[in-house]
Parts: C-alpha cells; sequence; structure tokens
C-alpha cells in the first residue's frame, strides 16, 4: 500500500516555518516512511538543511528498484538519493542503475580514522553507502494474557502446540526461509550452504507446512505492529526497529525475541541522471558521518553503519531512562545468535524461490 | 353453464382510488352479456382503462365485486383468470418467435407439444399469419403484430377477452380495416369481448353495447343506434358523432315536447329528454346532418335565422358554417343533391328540424 | 428518345457536364474530411494511449535483447554452437572480452540477470566472474572454469544460448509453467515451481464466482430500481452509486475491519453464540475475503447494466403473460428474465473482466490462497522487474479476455450486449 500512496511530504526548514509549497526541493530523499524516515530527518535532513540551506523534500516508498529503473531508463529521474535493501544497492549498481559513489568523500571518524576503515565490514559498495544495521525478529504482545510461558527462541515461534494461534510472516521468501532452517536446527553460520541445495529448500519449506494454516502474510512493515496490536496475531515477524517504536513511542507492550534474527543493511544509493548528484553526494557524506549516524540512533533501535558511531549512541529521545545500545540489533545481549542476509544468495536465487514460495503458497 | 339471461361479467357497487384522496372510478355497475361485443368508450382518464385492468385482474378495487360467470373474482390473480388480453403495444414477447408467442399460453397450461402446434397452426390461419411463425415480433409490420397480439389472446380459447386501444398505433386505413376484422373474428367464435377505446367511430362500428365514461361514471349505456341518435346527456351527445349544442332555458314542456328560450332570444321547440323544471337551463343538441337549410316553418319544426359564414366541398355533402342564434360556430350538412346547390358565403337564409331531432338535454356550460 | 438513348452509353452527367459520380464525391469530400477530422484526435489518442502500448507490451513478451546487446562477442559465438557439444575456447574468450566491455560499462548485471532467470543461480557467476575478468589469461577455457567451476557445467552454455536470442518463447513458456530448453524445446516446469497455470484457472474461478454473485445480489436489486417509483428508486440509485465515491483502498480496509478475526462480523457472531471466541471465522486474507470484497466492489457495475435494460422493459409484458395464463414465477422466467439477457451479459462481460485483472484488493485481503494472475504480474512489474515475464503474462490474460469475448459472441451476440 505504502508503495503506491507516495506521501509527499515537504519539510520546512530547520530554523524557519517557511511554506513548504513555495520552497523548491533542492534536494528528493527517499526513504521508507513512518518512524524510520522521522528518524533520518531528526539526525540528517534537519541539520543539512541548517548547514546548506538547501531544502529537502522527503518522499516515501515500499522498496524495491522498479521505480528507480523506470526513472533512469526513461531519463526522467526525480529522486536523488535512495534509501535502499543491500541486495536491491548491489543488483541496481551492477545493472547501471546508480552513479558510483567515490568512498574519499565520506569524512573520517572523530579520532582520524579514514572512512573506509571505521565503516563496518561489507557497508561500503561502489554505488552505495550504508547508514544503518535493521534486523528482522519476532515479537508478540506481553500484555494479551496467554497460557504459556515468553517465548525465547526461533523454534518456539514455530511452535503451535506450547504457542498456539495465528503468526503473521513477511509473504516473501528471504528471511522466511531462513527463519525456517534456524527454527528447524540448522546453525545461523550454516543457513545458506543448506538454503543453496535442493533438500535444505525442502527441508525450509516442510518447517514452514507445520505452521502454514496459522500464517497471516504482511507485506508492508508498518501492518506487523498493527497486526499484534489488533490481536490479530500472536507472534509476528517484523523489523525491529518498527516494535521498538510501536512500543517506546505509543505505549505498545511488545516483546521482541532476538534469537535467530537476520540483519541486513540499509545504503544510500544515488540514481544515475539525479540532477543534485553533487548535493546528493555531499547529503550522502554528511549523514554518514559518525556524528549523525549516532543521533538517528537516539530515534529508532536501528544500528549505525560505523564503528565510531557506537561509543556515541544515546538515549530514546522522549525518554532518557532508555539506553539506546542495548536495544540495537548489534548489542551483545541481541546477537548471540545472528544471521547477516546474504545478498549475493538472494540476488541468485530470488526468482527461483519467490516462484516456488508462490507456488507452495497457493498449494 | 351460464344462463341466457343471467350476466356473464358483471361490475357489482365498484369503486377504485390510487390515491385514497379521489375516485378514479366511482360506484361502477354494469353487466355484460356472454358473447357481447361491449366497448368502454371515453376520454382519457375517464376510469374505462382501470375497469379493463381491474376486470383482468392487475388493479384491485378499493370496494365493490367483481364477477366472472357468477363467481367473484376479487381474489382470484391474473394467470386464473382465463381472460384473453390485447395490449395497448401488442406486449408481444421480443424474444420469442411468432410461434413461441402463440404457444406460450398453451405451454403454460401444459398442452401437449402436437397439439400446441396443430392449435398455434389453426390461429395463425384464421388471422392470415401462418407465413410469419418463424419470424420475431421486430420483423412485423405494426398491423401483422396486431394480428398476432390477438391470436395469442385467443389462442386458448378464453370465454372473455379484453382490448385495451388495441388499434391505436395503426394508420387509418389499416386501423379500419382491422375493426371489421376483429368484429368478424368476434362473430365467428361468440366470444364475449370488453374493448376499451377513445376513438367513437370504432366504438359505432364494432360493438353491440357502448358504455360511455366520463369522470369515472359511465354516461350512458346502449347499443351504437341509440347512443347516437338518442343521447342521453350534453356529454354523450358531444362526445359521439357530431353536433350542435345551444344553451337555453325551458319556458314550458308539455306531452314530451320542451319550450327552451335560447340565450340568443329565440324560441324554439325540443324533444325533452333531460330536463328539470320550467325555468331551469339546459342544452339543446341539433346534428349537423338533421338540420335544414331554408326551411319553410311548419308544424312539428322549429327555425331559426341564419347566416352562411363558411362552405367546405367534401363531395356527397356540403359542410356550411353558419352565424346562428349568436353562435358562428352552427354546422350543417348539406346533402349534395341538385336542388341544394347555390349556396353563397354570407347569404342570409333559415334553418330548421323537427322538433324530435333537438333534444333538450341536461345543462353543460361549454367549455 | 433518340437522344436518351446516346447520352445512356455516356456516364450520366450533372447540370454542369462533369459526370455525376466525380461531382458526387466532389459533394461528399467536404464531409467527409470533417467527419475524419473529428475523429482523429481521439483515434491518435487511443492508438497512443492503449494500441501501441499493448502492441509494445505483446513484442515484450516474445523479444529480450539483454543479453545479446551486452554481451554481443559471445552472442556470436553462441549462435554457432549446437548447444551439446563442449564449449570450445573461443566460446571463452568471446566470453571474458564480453565480461570485461560489461564490467567497465556497468552492464552485467543485465545480462546476468537475463540468464539467471532461464537458470537460477547463475548470476553472481557471472558479476563474480566479471571482476575477476581482467586478470584472466589465455587459454581462457582453463582459466575460466579455474575462476569458477560452474563454467564447466554445460547447462549455463544452454542457458545462454537460449537467453542469447532476442526472439524467444521462453517467456510464454514460463508464463504456462514451462522451460524451452535448447535439447528438448519445451518441457514442464519443476513441479514445485508450477504457479502460473494454477493462478490462471484460480483467476477465473474467482472472477467467475464474483460475476455469478453480483449477478444474484444485483438482479434483485436492479429489478427493484427499475420498477420502483422514482422518488424512491433515486435514493436507492444513491445506495448503489455509493461505493463509486469511496477511494477503493478505503472501502478495501473497511472490509478489513469488518472482516478479521478481531472484527465486527466475528465479535457478533461470539456475542451471538454462533461461533466459539477460540474458533472464529477466517473471513480475510484468503479466498472468502477476496470473493467478499471484490463482489462488494464490483457490484455497481453488474447493477448499472442490468438496470438500464430492465428500465425499458415495459410491464405491460409481465401482465400479457400473466394474462395468459403464467404464474408470476414462470412469467419472470419465461418472460421477464431473457428480455434481461442483454443486461446479463454486459454486466457479466464487464465485472468478469475487471475481477481477471483486479490487484489491490486481493493483494490486500488476499492472503495466501486470494491472489490472483495480476499481483504475480505486478510483482514482476515492480519486484523482480522481469517485465518479459510480466508481458507473457499479461498476453496470455489478453488473449484469454479475447476468447471469452469471442465465445460470449458465439453465444449471446455482442449486438445483444447493452452497456447502459
Amino acid at each position: 500500500m505504502s508503495g503506491l500512496t507516495k506521501k509527499i511530504i515537504a519539510i520546512a526548514g530547520a530554523s524557519a516555518f517557511v511554506s513548504g509549497a513555495a520552497m523548491a526541493a533542492d534536494l528528493t530523499v527517499v526513504s521508507w516512511g513512518g518512524a524510520y524516515t522521522k528518524s533520518q530527518v531528526e539526525a540528517y535532513h534537519k541539520p543539512w538543511m541548517a548547514k546548506t540551506g538547501k531544502a529537502i523534500v522527503s518522499e516515501d516508498y515500499g522498496g524495491g528498484i522498479a521505480e528507480i529503473k523506470a526513472q533512469v531508463e526513461s531519463g526522467n529521474v526525480t529522486w536523488d538519493v535512495v534509501d535502499v535493501e543491500l541486495s536491491d544497492a548491489i543488483r541496481a549498481c551492477d545493472e547501471g542503475l546508480l552513479e558510483p559513489i567515490d568512498h574519499s568523500i565520506l569524512p573520517p571518524a572523530p579520532d582520524g580514522t579514514p572512512a573506509t576503515e571505521d565503516f563496518l565490514p561489507g557497508t561500503l559498495h561502489d554505488c552505495a553507502v550504508a547508514n544503518i544495521v535493521w534486523s528482522s525478529v519476532y515479537a508478540y504482545d506481553s500484555s494479551k494474557t496467554r497460557n504459556w510461558n515468553k517465548p525465547t527462541t526461533m523454534a518456539d515461534f514455530f511452535n503451535t502446540k506450547a504457542f498456539p494461534g495465528k503468526r503473521g510472516m513477511r509473504k516473501s521468501p528471504k528471511v522466511t526461509m531462513e527463519f525456517a532452517l534456524i527454527a528447524d536446527g540448522v546453525p545461523v553460520s550454516e543457513v545458506y550452504d543448506v538454503l543453496g541445495t535442493e533438500e535444505g529448500v525442502a527441508r525450509a519449506f516442510a518447517k514452514l507446512d507445520t505452521i502454514k494454516d496459522d500464517v497471516v502474510w504482511w507485506e508492508a512493515g508498518a501492518q506487523p505492529p498493527q497486526l499484534l496490536a489488533d490481536g490479530e496475531v500472536v507472534f509476528s515477524t517484523a523489523w525491529n526497529g518498527r516494535v521498538f517504536n510501536a512500543k517506546n513511542a505509543e505505549g505498545q507492550s511488545f516483546e521482541m525475541v532476538w534469537d535467530g534474527q537476520i540483519y541486513d543493511l540499509d545504503l544510500w544509493v544515488i540514481p544515475k541522471g539525479s540532477k543534485n548528484k553533487e548535493a546528493a553526494l555531499d547529503f550522502v557524506a554528511f549523514s554518514t558521518a559518525t556524528e549523525q549516524l549516532a543521533a538517528q540512533a537516539s530515534w529508532i533501535s536501528y544500528g549505525p553503519a560505523r564503528a565510531s558511531s557506537e561509543a556515541r549512541i544515546g538515549t530514546f529521545h522522549s525518554d532518557d531512562s532508555i539506553k539506546m545500545a542495548d536495544h540495537m540489533p548489534t548489542a551483545a545481549a541481541n546477537f548471540k545468535n545472528a544471521l547477516q542476509n546474504d545478498f549475493e544468495f538472494w540476488a541468485d536465487n530470488a526468482d527461483q524461490l519467490n516462484e516456488r514460495f508462490n507456488a507452495w503458497l497457493s498449494k | 353453464m351460464v344462463q341466457a339471461n343471467d350476466p356473464f361479467v358483471s361490475f357489482k357497487g365498484v369503486q377504485k382510488s390510487y390515491d385514497g384522496e379521489t375516485l378514479v372510478v366511482k360506484n361502477l355497475n354494469l353487466d355484460i352479456a356472454s358473447g357481447e361485443f361491449l366497448t368502454m368508450l371515453g376520454p382519457s382518464g375517464s376510469g374505462k382503462t382501470t375497469c379493463l385492468m381491474m376486470l383482468a385482474g392487475f388493479e384491485t378495487a378499493t370496494h365493490g365485486d367483481i364477477e366472472l360467470g357468477g363467481r367473484p373474482i376479487n381474489n382470484i390473480p391474473p394467470h386464473k383468470r382465463g381472460i384473453g388480453m390485447v395490449f395497448q403495444n401488442y406486449a408481444l414477447f421480443p424474444h420469442m418467435t411468432v410461434g413461441e408467442n402463440l404457444a406460450f399460453p398453451l405451454k403454460v397450461r401444459n398442452m401437449p407439444t402436437a397439439e400446441v402446434e396443430d392449435k398455434v397452426r389453426a390461429v395463425l390461419d384464421m388471422v392470415q399469419m401462418l407465413a410469419f411463425i418463424d419470424r420475431k415480433p421486430a420483423q412485423l409490420s405494426g398491423g401483422q403484430q396486431q394480428r398476432i397480439a390477438l391470436a395469442r389472446a385467443l389462442v386458448f380459447n378464453p370465454e372473455l377477452v379484453l382490448m385495451d386501444e388495441p388499434l391505436g398505433a395503426l394508420d387509418k386505413q389499416l386501423r379500419e380495416h382491422m375493426q371489421y376484422e376483429i368484429k368478424h373474428i368476434h362473430e365467428n367464435l361468440g366470444v364475449t369481448v370488453v374493448y376499451v377505446t377513445h376513438d367513437q367511430s370504432e366504438a359505432l362500428t364494432m360493438s353491440n353495447r357502448i358504455a360511455v365514461f366520463d369522470d369515472g361514471i359511465i354516461q350512458q349505456l346502449a347499443d351504437p343506434v341509440t347512443l347516437y341518435e338518442k343521447p342521453e346527456n350534453a356529454f354523450v351527445a358531444q362526445f359521439i358523432g357530431e353536433n350542435n349544442q345551444m344553451l337555453g332555458t325551458v319556458q314550458s314542456v308539455s306531452k314530451n315536447i320542451a319550450t327552451v328560450k335560447l340565450e340568443a332570444g329565440d324560441v324554439v321547440k325540443a324533444l325533452a329528454v333531460n330536463v328539470g323544471a320550467v325555468g331551469s337551463r339546459t342544452t339543446l343538441s341539433v346534428r349537423p346532418e338533421r338540420c335544414i337549410v331554408t326551411a319553410k316553418k311548419s308544424a312539428g319544426t322549429s327555425s331559426l335565422d341564419a347566416r352562411i359564414e363558411e362552405l367546405i366541398y367534401l363531395g356527397d355533402h356540403i359542410r356550411c358554417r353558419m352565424s346562428v342564434a349568436g353562435d358562428d360556430q352552427f354546422i350543417v350538412k348539406v346533402p349534395n343533391t341538385s336542388g341544394q346547390l347555390g349556396l353563397e358565403i354570407g347569404a342570409l337564409s333559415q334553418i330548421g328540424w323537427k322538433n324530435d331531432d333537438c333534444r333538450a338535454l341536461d345543462f353543460n356550460e361549454p367549455v | 428518345m433518340a437522344d436518351s438513348q446516346t447520352a445512356s452509353l455516356e456516364p450520366i452527367t450533372a447540370a454542369d457536364g462533369t459526370p455525376l459520380k466525380k461531382k458526387l464525391a466532389q459533394a461528399l469530400f467536404r464531409s467527409r474530411v470533417r467527419a475524419v477530422s473529428l475523429v482523429v484526435p481521439l483515434f491518435a489518442f487511443v492508438m497512443a494511449s492503449f494500441v501501441i502500448p499493448i502492441l509494445a507490451l505483446m513484442w515484450q513478451g516474445v523479444y529480450n535483447d539483454r543479453f545479446s546487446s551486452h554481451m554481443p562477442n559471445l552472442t556470436e559465438r553462441l549462435t554457432m554452437w549446437d548447444g551439446l557439444t563442449e564449449p570450445n575456447e573461443k566460446m571463452y574468450e568471446a566470453l571474458v572480452a564480453d565480461l570485461k566491455t560489461a564490467r567497465a560499462d556497468r552492464t552485467i548485471g543485465r545480462a546476468a540477470t537475463r540468464v539467471n532467470q532461464e537458470f537460477p543461480g547463475t548470476r553472481s557467476l557471472f558479476t563474480s566472474t566479471a571482476r575477476k575478468a581482467k586478470k584472466l589469461k589465455p587459454p581462457f577455457k582453463e582459466s575460466v572454469i579455474k575462476a569458477n567451476k560452474k563454467w564447466n557445467n554445460i547447462e549455463v552454455w544452454q542457458a545462454m544460448k537460449i537467453t542469447s536470442q532476442d526472439l524467444t518463447p521462453g517467456f510464454y513458456a514460463t508464463a504456462l509453467d514451462g522451460r524451452y530448453t535448447v535439447d528438448q524445446g519445451f518441457v514442464r516446469q519443476d513441479e514445485n515451481r508450477q504457479i502460473y497455470v494454477k493462478l490462471f484457472w484460480r483467476t477465473m474461478l474467482i472472477s467467475a464466482t464474483v460475476m455469478g454473485l453480483c449477478l444474484l445480489l444485483g438482479y434483485p436489486v436492479a429489478y427493484l430500481l427499475a420498477t420502483l417509483p422514482l422518488r424512491a428508486s433515486n435514493l436507492l440509485m444513491i445506495m448503489v452509486l455509493l461505493p463509486f465515491w469511496t477511494s477503493l483502498l478505503v472501502r478495501t480496509t473497511a472490509w478489513i475491519a469488518i472482516l478479521q478475526s478481531q472484527g465486527v462480523i466475528n465479535d457478533l457472531m461470539v456475542f451471538v453464540g454462533i461461533t466459539a471466541d477460540d474458533a472464529r471465522f477466517s473471513l480475510i486474507y484468503n479466498m472468502t475475503g477476496t470473493i467478499i470484497a471484490m463482489t462488494h466492489i464490483l457490484l455497481p457495475f453488474m447493477i448499472l447494466p442490468l438496470y438500464s435494460v430492465m428500465k425499458t422493459i415495459p410491464p405491460s409484458y409481465m401482465r400479457a403473460a400473466r394474462s395468459l395464463g403464467a404464474t408470476p414465477t414462470m412469467a419472470f422466467i419465461k418472460v421477464y428474465m431473457p428480455q434481461t439477457i442483454p443486461g446479463i451479459g454486459a454486466g457479466g462481460l464487464l465485472v468478469f473482466i475487471l475481477a481477471i485483472g483486479y490487484y489491490i484488493t486481493p493483494a490486500l485481503v488476499g492472503g495466501q490462497d486470494g491472489q490472483l494472475i495480476s499481483n504475480m504480474i505486478a510483482y514482476h512489474m515492480q519486484k523482480s522487474l522481469n517485465w518479459s515475464l510480466a508481458a507473457a503474462l499479461g498476453g496470455i490474460l489478453l488473449a484469454g479476455v479475447l476468447v471469452l469475448y469471442w465465445a460470449y459472441d458465439k453465444v449471446i451476440g455482442i449486438d445483444n450486449m447493452k452497456l447502459g
């Protein structure tokens, strides 16, 4: 839904309330909407506008590279900076849809460490610079009384005997199949090796078969908190930042289970032929500086992509008692059994597994 | 079953109102004999069609009883009344062929297929439309559709057939032809027909009896001759055929002959048909063909001064518009006999009539 | 008379001596020009906005030059190759040359994605080998296979041969759960990847069900609309049209609120005691939800054509049927209903065709078994970016609609359709 209803939010300057409509867009930044976009507006957009005096128009989208492809191929590029997932960044880069980003423009850490060393491994690419680490986990509503103990493992998500009720899952083989294998006892380090075989795929589907009748499939990131709040499902897979915000900003009593989390990156990319390329590069460099990444973490529980930012993560913007560092996917307590999404595996197998997933769904 | 003297159809004190405020039919009492061709004649809004629809069962009487063959039929639904009906727009089913249209009433009666076939062919033959059995109604002319509609209303041998202005959509020549045809079919089959029309010549041509409707009331119920020759009130005299009406006051009545003083001052004599006491007002009615131009006054006749205003030559007669007693629309039909020629516009003459030909009726203010 | 006989041999002329035919053509020319100039803008618009895009779509379903345009040398070699023998050194050489240029041009992903569509799992083979392409030395066959042993798999080469053909039946084969191979021609797709044929059938089934429900629910409403007095029917008409005035998304979201397991209907049923609190009905996120929501949304498209037909049927037909001895039911079935067939046909066809292409509603309320083929088309347009496959799926859908249209014409007759 969010992909279709592009909400165009014109943001007034940080200092003054200038009419949004009267202000020309110097830069169009596209992201995923909701609490996530808000965290970026607060931590990146406003300081950048204050610094440069230029205006940013923030647009929402639902992910994927279809729109970028359409803009680039039609020669009418209206997006300047886009927040994309890693596999999409790689793919779009390979297809020549993105501007290359010279890593030397990225500012060094405050202690002088060059950016290329300060960024976490795998977060810098030819055409993309990561800003956050986010994670897929599952969550439940602890305010609803149920006759069971607290779930603690990924296996519990698939255990309908001990934890009866509907489950929300993303309607996509990505993450879903990894979860199934983790729940079936595959160590996180071997998940993609197993999934790369025919037996592994069959094993994942077999595990999913055990809960298929109880699954409510979601497609937009805003859905899981809603499904949980409505009592439509007892568990739902979700993006950790969304659950965190539903809990701390909207007062929902959601709990996350970090076991078997699958983390991924969100990266800034610049569509090829951007009309404001210079400003876009400046924005990317500015927003991925140590301080800005650390500032974003006080708005949403996604981990910064720089090592030097971690020490500077503060408290939740509206509640000083919440130490954001504890809620990051990369926090030690949460990171015990974590898997990084393998973008190459998915770039190779997304089409095939999507077909099989859809065939399985409609069986 | 039905005795010759017993009415076949009988309206008893029937009233009908659509809105609960005004009566469309006011206290209708009417008996129709078996085998009769009865026409309900009247202007639109007179209640005649409503009466027909009540008889067919598509409208319910607000009050009173309708009997068919001695049985009250108020609570019998239309499809069980066994009454054939011909509609104003024919209502031939457009998705069926002529043959299927005719077979419809037989099939709903579960008649065996072979019998249906014979029956349909026979009735089509009767209306000389057998060649069109496989056509769709839309492929037929108006007159042909009319015959099929008639055949369909007759094919299941109803004892009573209702016709609601069935010839209204046809041109004049075809209409006259169909009038004779319907009349002959009626005579041959002996079926009872109730026919609704607003066309008085149609009514006169076909009917055994005519009920003239106006304002929800039967104004006169009589055979065509009586209706034309002896209208009982000013409405009927006006509605049936042509007539000249003069308003006046009754001066005296003796031996059925009333002496009436016209509003222009002339005094004439007329047959007292429907007049009140001396001094009451009355409408005199004279048929144009009963007036004689340049008549000499003689016993049993009235005569008035007249001036010729307009002459229309119509072959068999001359239509002569005159000013008589202050009315310049007085029409006289002068037969085209050798002695009558020589009329001239502006010429003054006398016109007259036999006292019996001028009927003194109820007072009816001309509109 | 002699004059007229000689004249009859000559062409008939107008008063000024020009031949009558020519004169007539001159007289008609102006009105023709005017008629054409009135139609031309619309015609151009329809061509530009409808016919040409559809043709382009059809074309995209069978034509894809992503591989050949980015791997020109290899394409040339593959064309010569028989597809069965071991790939030779020349082919490897061409491969390395093309990988080098594609890497430099940043177009390697395009060719790789195309091959990956035919042979899943090969995308990274291209991108990773392309990264090393500069360092590869002759003999290329050896060094390429050393770089990645998957190149030794002849199926990779066969897949490349298939994709190197610009004009390909491959996408239509995929859209029909098949595969086009070099050696065997068309083969069935693995059973666990068969999806599209099933979805086509489900789309037909759901559309037919929705059409049937719309007819069932819409017919009495249309009848009421056509027979009620004007004031009452106007009010009813407003209620029928009300859904048109609210956004599709709002309506669909409203259905979610009503039908979900914690929603109004289930709450009501639990309250009344029809069902237990822990056994609530699944009315949404499945086929039931799709059918309910689509029936609601498409209902006006059934009612309006039905109404417009019924409005023209005078009440005297029913009266005639009853006077001829038919019970009200029989009169309705034998006389009234056949005359509404043009409306049933128009409404049915309209609802069916709209339902076949429906996509937002099933996406939102369809869950796993309420998805239609259009959701798959949208997926390939927006997510997998396999536009050729989307085009092939769309082409099959279009062909299906045309077949239905043809069948409709045969059975009922297109002239009988009345759209209002």
